[in-house]
């Protein structure tokens, strides 16, 4: 119990930050992702068993569960990132708006302009900053230098790195620190102009510095983009998300407004992963 | 047994007494102890005889074998370099390396092999030009489109066994495919002609069949280093993260958009290293051109082009050149070894020691090219 008190304040906490921040009036929530019966499968093994969630518009919601438990993979059939691995399947519908992105007349390409995604470990291209950002509008057709510099400064801003490399746009992303890259990899997700953006585990592999700062631009983002999250950090999916989801085993146990998930779970496997009795 | 009673000694400490040593011969030892202290023997770090005349001898055995390796290298440039010393008092190694006459029997006489050398490059690059677009396009088809398919399977087997196979091989290809265009030329035609009209007006003549020229040398030895070409690109390529593919999927490229802009950028040091070796391959080689009718005997420079600025002042003779006979620096090299005159044997061990140091270049460049990338480039 003292734990689900600790998460408790987490989150209020986070509440008071989020009226200290601005006064958020609290508004009828729109879907904009909504997953239906959704199987999935590596080769013969399956991973994803019936999950039927939605994903509301411009809020955070965070994906926990023990290691292996589907949140990465459930993820990635967001934007078909899985389309990429060999002898992967599935059945089910994801629907983006309405639209179900596995339908056979949707350009994945298109559809991961509009789903971006940022990954656990920071992946620049051996590039200069410039370029990096720049990399998702150029491959869609943008070629005039002026707009480009425009959506490289913009996407940096949100992303909260302009400050420290708007003197070094021309020099190797390779060397900044890896909290700088990961805002990167954000800033770069950003410059396709997403509507929705999916984190897997952003900021696993960084110092609590760091870490804090992406949750704090996470914050700032979900004003008006919409996020989701896989985090195997409970503490940091209460401090950051609208919605928490549990998976476990490939199965979605439970989905609900943070703040209830953590105190009043319905389910017992639930509260035995959030009390810390395994995972 | 001893060394604890003198480490005893050396070290005194007050948790240590002394120990006195009543009696001790080779194998036994008695002393007064105290109670309480060791009285067995310590065997970590013990090695037996055995053990360490193993030890000696295998690390003796590895470096002997590193050492012949590197022995040979000293004995071939004592070799050359004591024959060709005799050849350099008369020939300064630079009017031997860039002059163009050859006339060994003239008094006084002159011994040029830049034709030789023309030869050896124009082939070679040539030869690395048609290899290298070939062998990307399928290491970036075996690579990143071909996947896990059976019938990459057969060509990635077909490879090996290519790499394997003699270079005299692909000289008898290069004859019939190349030199005679496998007889499928009529009688009656000698050759095409394609004149441009623009100032100066150009005539490039094609023969028909190719017969023994630079292009069909080129081409035999752009599929003698086909394979290698692939087997490093498809190296490469596979040394590119495939965070860095999926990452740039995330951002919505298509996958030849992924190829063009990451991959291909970040896995050029290593194709280029690979094309560079290729090409010193490619410079070795003697017997495919032997089949395909190199001339034994010293030429012109391709083209009759030899300076660079000739390649403007001669632009006809320049387009020409791959369309003329041709010679290369290790056929000559092989001819002037089997001459009776022993003083061509010096001249052998001269060109010998030219086409080293050009190879020699040719690796180093490769090694450079692969240190600067490797700086640049961290995942």
């Amino acid at each position: 119990m003292a734990i689900l008190q600790s998460f408790s304040e987490l989150v209020h906490q986070r509440q008071h930050r989020e009226s200290t921040k601005r006064s958020r009036p609290v508004e009828t929530e729109v879907t904009k992702l909504e997953v239906k019966n959704l199987n999935f499968f590596y080769g013969e093994q399956q991973a994803l068993f019936d999950v039927s969630t939605t994903i509301a518009e411009r809020s955070v919601t965070a994906f926990i569960g023990p290691s292996g438990c589907g949140k990465s993979t459930f993820l990635r059939t967001l934007n078909r990132m899985n389309d990429i691995i060999e002898g992967t399947r599935l059945n089910g519908q994801v629907h983006l708006e309405g639209q179900d992105i596995y339908a056979p007349e949707v350009d994945v390409v298109a559809l991961r302009k509009r789903v971006g995604m940022v990954f656990q470990k920071s992946t620049p291209f051996p590039k200069s900053t410039f370029d990096n950002v720049a990399y998702g509008p150029k491959i869609a057709g943008q070629r005039n230098h002026k707009v480009l510099t425009e959506i490289v400064e913009q996407s940096l801003k949100r992303a909260a790195l302009w400050d420290e490399v708007k003197d070094r746009l021309n020099e190797s992303a390779l060397a900044l620190s890896g909290g700088q890259q990961q805002r990167l990899c954000i800033a770069r997700a950003l410059a396709t102009n997403p509507d929705v953006l999916l984190m897997d585990e952003p900021a696993s592999a960084l110092d609590p510095a760091s870490t804090a700062r992406i949750e704090d631009l996470i914050f700032e983002l979900k004003q008006n983009y919409t996020i989701a999250i896989v985090t195997h950090n409970m503490q940091q999916a209460a401090r950051i998300s609208d919605w928490t989801a549990f998976f476990f085993q490939g199965y979605l146990i439970e989905k609900d407004h943070t703040q209830r998930l953590f105190t009043t779970p319905t389910k017992k496997q639930t509260e035995d992963y959030i009390t810390g009795r395994f995972g | 047994m001893r060394p604890f009673v003198n480490s005893a000694e050396m070290w005194p400490s007050p948790s240590a007494p002394r120990l006195r040593v009543c009696f001790e011969d080779n194998h036994c030892l008695a002393v007064i102890k105290p109670a309480g202290v060791l009285t067995m023997g310590d065997h970590t770090g013990d090695v037996s005889m055995v053990e360490l005349a193993r030890e000696q001898f295998v690390k003796f055995g590895l470096m002997l074998c590193a050492v012949i390796s590197l022995a040979t290298t000293a004995a071939i440039v004592y070799v050359l370099v004591t024959e060709a010393v005799r050849f350099f008092r008369e020939v300064s190694p630079i009017d031997f390396a860039f002059g163009t006459e050859w006339t060994p029997q003239f008094d006084p006489p002159a011994f040029g092999v830049l034709p030789l050398l023309c030869g050896t490059f124009s082939i070679a690059v040539i030869g690395a030009l048609i290899g290298l677009p070939i062998g990307l396009l399928a290491a970036i088809y075996l690579e990143e489109y071909g996947r896990d398919s059976k019938f990459k399977r057969v060509i990635q087997i077909n490879l090996s066994n290519l790499a394997g196979v003699p270079s005299i091989v692909y000289g008898i290809l290069g004859l019939t495919a190349f030199v005679r265009l496998f007889g499928l030329i009529p009688a009656g035609l000698k050759s095409v002609s394609f004149t441009c009209t623009l100032l100066p007006a150009l005539t490039l003549t094609i023969p028909l069949p190719l017969g023994s020229t630079i292009i069909t040398g080129a081409l035999t030895l752009g599929l003698l280093v086909l394979p290698v070409i692939i087997v490093a690109a498809q190296e490469a390529l596979r040394a590119v993260p495939s965070s860095i593919r999926t990452a740039s999927y995330a951002l919505g490229a298509t996958q030849w958009q992924t190829i063009r802009h990451q991959v291909l950028p970040a896995s050029l040091p290593g194709i280029s290293t690979g094309v560079i070796l290729a090409l010193s391959r490619a410079m070795g080689e003697s017997a495919p051109l032997i089949m395909v009718g190199a001339l034994t005997s010293i030429s012109f420079c391709p083209g009759k082009i030899e300076s660079v600025g000739q390649l403007f002042s001669n632009p006809q003779g320049a387009l020409q050149a791959p369309f003329d006979s041709f010679t290369a620096l290790p056929i000559q090299i092989f001819n002037w070894s089997t001459r009776p005159e022993a003083e061509f044997q010096h001249v052998a061990a001269a060109g010998i020691l030219v086409l080293l140091t050009v190879l020699l270049c040719l690796n180093t460049a490769a090694i450079v090219i692969r240190q600067r990338f490797q700086k640049c480039t961290r995942w």
